[in-house]
């Protein structure tokens, strides 16, 4: 899996924060902001996928959104293919939506239910300009949907005549019609059976290989991650926490936070004893996040340098990025 | 789709005959007596007399078998004469419907074109300056009786402004004499019009607009509006083609259960307006004690209603491919 590790830069996230506003109440005209993604920064490179995991509510997938542009980046810059996207509008925006898509986590609800394969698909492309009404826009959605693994008769079928398998595959035909080259993929397969998750994962995979697709895969599932990745982030209340190669991560992982999430693997061997990295309490607020470093309220390794100054996100190892005051002495 | 609806029409039945039960006791339950009401007070005839018209109209036997009786004579499309009108019933109800028709038509049509643009605004602009005002607008004519609101028109707009008539649907006057042409006729009933479409698109309109809002709203919070954004759709694409369609849905279902509503008229309405619709004809004909005229009436109203649920439901299977019909 080691592949294109030294490759080009597509993708280049610097400092990215997105915060949401939360009115507290009539009487009180005071703002308060969800922060949602808290200056996040890494790199994507070309082929490359990178996973990012971490529980519910850390992020993970406002992250994804803001880097496609469906969410406007309260600040920092998207480098992508050496342009900043961060402030793209009207038809920038739009070209820029050819070369970046999202597969989003639920296959239910993420298709319209009114619009069947055939527009589902091919929308986007008659709505680009690539093809035209006709023979050729049928052709051409018939080719992506096969590359999916569904079938010319299924074009004028509607979403609900689907099982959630396939309907992932025509969210996935959906992403790939504008022929992108990066693809931002929202948790999905949380919504499937394990038995097709590994369809769809699989069929990711071939699809990277042939189009030489990257990928930003989001997951809280850290066996799916560990299948696909190449390097994998870890988030915790809209930052990232450790960023490394796979391997890497999972044999010397420096973060108490990841240390403990692995720790929680379930492994299939009863007779195996496993030492057990738990985490105490609850996850603080994202609105009132935790002063110094964010998870130094749960962190049995804290002191008072923790409660005060913000770690910095550093490169402890090569290519492995470490957010504590102590990475690499605990 | 055909076998489904003549399912739906089989179960129908049942109902319409509770229904018929129902009606027919309430009016047997109503206070008064037919006869007098026919003859008028004071009419000088004889208690012979009246025994004699008793038996004539059939009023002399027991509820049971008048209900028979009308039954029967209903199941094949008579629904007596009317003591008032002294004409068929149907016949009665057939020319009144139309001028119920007349007014309802028009303040649906209004209502629906400007709730729909005014609901998809408010929808995507929430507690924007535009949802605000209409928020208020909504709750001030759903909290509003149509009658006060009719009242309040007559006052402050129509007795200051000489052309725009009180009440009635034609000028007795030009009536009398007879219309000069059928343009001028248009216009006099037009200008009759004016105000009782008015309450009645306003205060349509005014739940109408939150449900298309609501609807709308519902639907933009969808995933797949998220997915039809990052397809680089534009924004009005979007709106129009992704969430609107979605959101047609239930406004369906409402024009369904408008419709039937189209023949029926208001009571209030028609009677502040002294308009001769169904409303008002039915509201007179229970003063009257004219029975068969009520009766047909009530007769009437549930079919509607049961129409109304029927075109409801059949508009939902056609309009929304996930609901299949078996």
């Amino acid at each position: 899996m080691e592949k294109n590790m030294k490759n080009e830069i597509i993708l280049e996230v610097d400092k990215i924060k997105k915060y949401f506003e939360v009115k507290k109440s009539f009487l009180d005209s005071g703002k308060s902001f969800v922060k949602a993604v808290d200056d996040v920064s890494f790199k994507l490179h070309k082929g490359e996928t990178l996973g990012l995991v971490g529980e519910s509510g850390c992020g993970k997938s406002t992250l994804g959104r803001t880097i496609v542009r469906l969410y406007q980046p309260t600040d920092g810059s998207i480098i992508y293919k050496g342009e900043d996207i961060a402030k793209f509008k009207g038809q920038k925006l739009k070209n820029l939506r050819k070369d970046m898509q999202i597969i989003f986590q639920d296959p239910y609800s993420s298709l319209n239910p009114r619009m069947n394969v055939s527009t589902i698909v091919g929308e986007a492309m008659l709505a680009h300009g690539i093809v035209k009404k006709g023979k050729e826009f049928q052709e051409k959605v018939v080719e992506v949907i096969e590359r999916c693994g569904l079938s010319d008769y299924h074009i004028y079928r509607y979403p609900h005549q689907f099982s959630g398998g396939q309907r992932q595959r025509i969210g996935i035909a959906r992403a790939l019609a504008l022929n992108p080259d990066f693809i931002v993929a929202d948790e999905p397969v949380s919504a499937l059976d394990v038995s097709i998750q590994s369809q769809i994962l699989n069929l990711m995979m071939d699809l990277q290989e042939e189009m030489g697709l990257s990928y930003l895969f989001i997951s809280h599932d850290l066996s799916v991650v560990k299948h696909i990745s190449d390097r994998i982030g870890v988030m915790y209340l809209g930052s990232i926490v450790e960023l490394a190669n796979k391997k890497e991560l999972y044999d010397d992982p420096l973060h108490p936070y990841t240390r403990a999430l692995l720790s929680a693997i379930p492994v299939a061997d009863p007779t195996k004893k496993k030492e057990m990295h738990a985490i105490i309490g609850e996850i603080p607020s994202n609105v009132n996040t935790p002063p110094g470093c964010k998870f130094h309220t749960r962190c049995v390794y804290a002191k008072d340098i923790c409660k005060e100054v913000v770690p910095e996100y550093r490169e402890v190892k090569p290519d492995h990025f470490v957010t504590c005051h102590f990475a690499g002495e605990i | 789709m055909l076998k489904y609806i003549g399912k739906r029409l089989l179960h129908l039945i049942p109902v319409m005959i509770i229904i018929s039960i129902v009606i027919f006791a309430i009016v047997e339950m109503m206070p008064g007596d037919p006869v007098n009401a026919y003859l008028g007070v004071g009419s000088g005839t004889t208690p012979e007399q009246q025994q004699r018209l008793r038996e004539e109209l059939g009023l002399d036997e027991g509820p049971v078998v008048r209900y028979g009786l009308w039954l029967k004579r209903v199941l094949t499309g008579d629904f007596g004469r009317s003591l008032k009108y002294r004409r068929d019933v149907v016949d009665v109800i057939g020319q009144f419907i139309w001028n119920s028709f007349r007014l309802n038509i028009v303040a649906m049509i209004l209502a629906f074109a400007i709730a729909i643009p005014v609901g998809i605004r408010s929808a995507v602009k929430k507690y924007g300056l535009f949802d605000n005002f209409w928020t208020v607008f909504s709750l001030t004519g759903v909290s509003m009786p149509s009658f006060f609101f009719a009242l309040l028109l007559i006052f402050f707009i129509a007795i200051p402004t000489p052309w725009i008539p009180l009440n009635g649907m034609r000028t007795a006057i030009m009536a009398a004499r007879g219309y000069p042409s059928r343009m001028a006729e248009i216009i006099d009933i037009g200008k009759h019009m004016i105000l009782p479409v008015t309450v009645l698109t306003i205060s349509s309109l005014a739940s109408l607009t939150r449900y298309v809002r609501n609807s709308v709203i519902e639907v933009i919070n969808q995933d797949y509006i998220r997915t039809a954004r990052s397809k680089g759709l534009s924004e009005k694409v979007v709106i129009y083609k992704h969430a609107f369609r979605n959101a047609l849905l239930p406004i369906v279902t409402l024009l369904g259960l408008y419709i039937p509503g189209l023949f029926g008229g208001s009571i209030l309405l028609e009677t502040v307006f002294i308009w001769p619709g169904i409303g008002n004809i039915l509201y007179t004909s229970i003063l009257d004690r004219d029975y068969s005229m009520v009766m047909a009436a009530n007769v009437f109203y549930a079919v509607l209603m049961l129409a109304g649920n029927l075109l409801a439901d059949v508009s939902y299977a056609l309009v929304d491919p996930r609901v299949k019909v078996k």
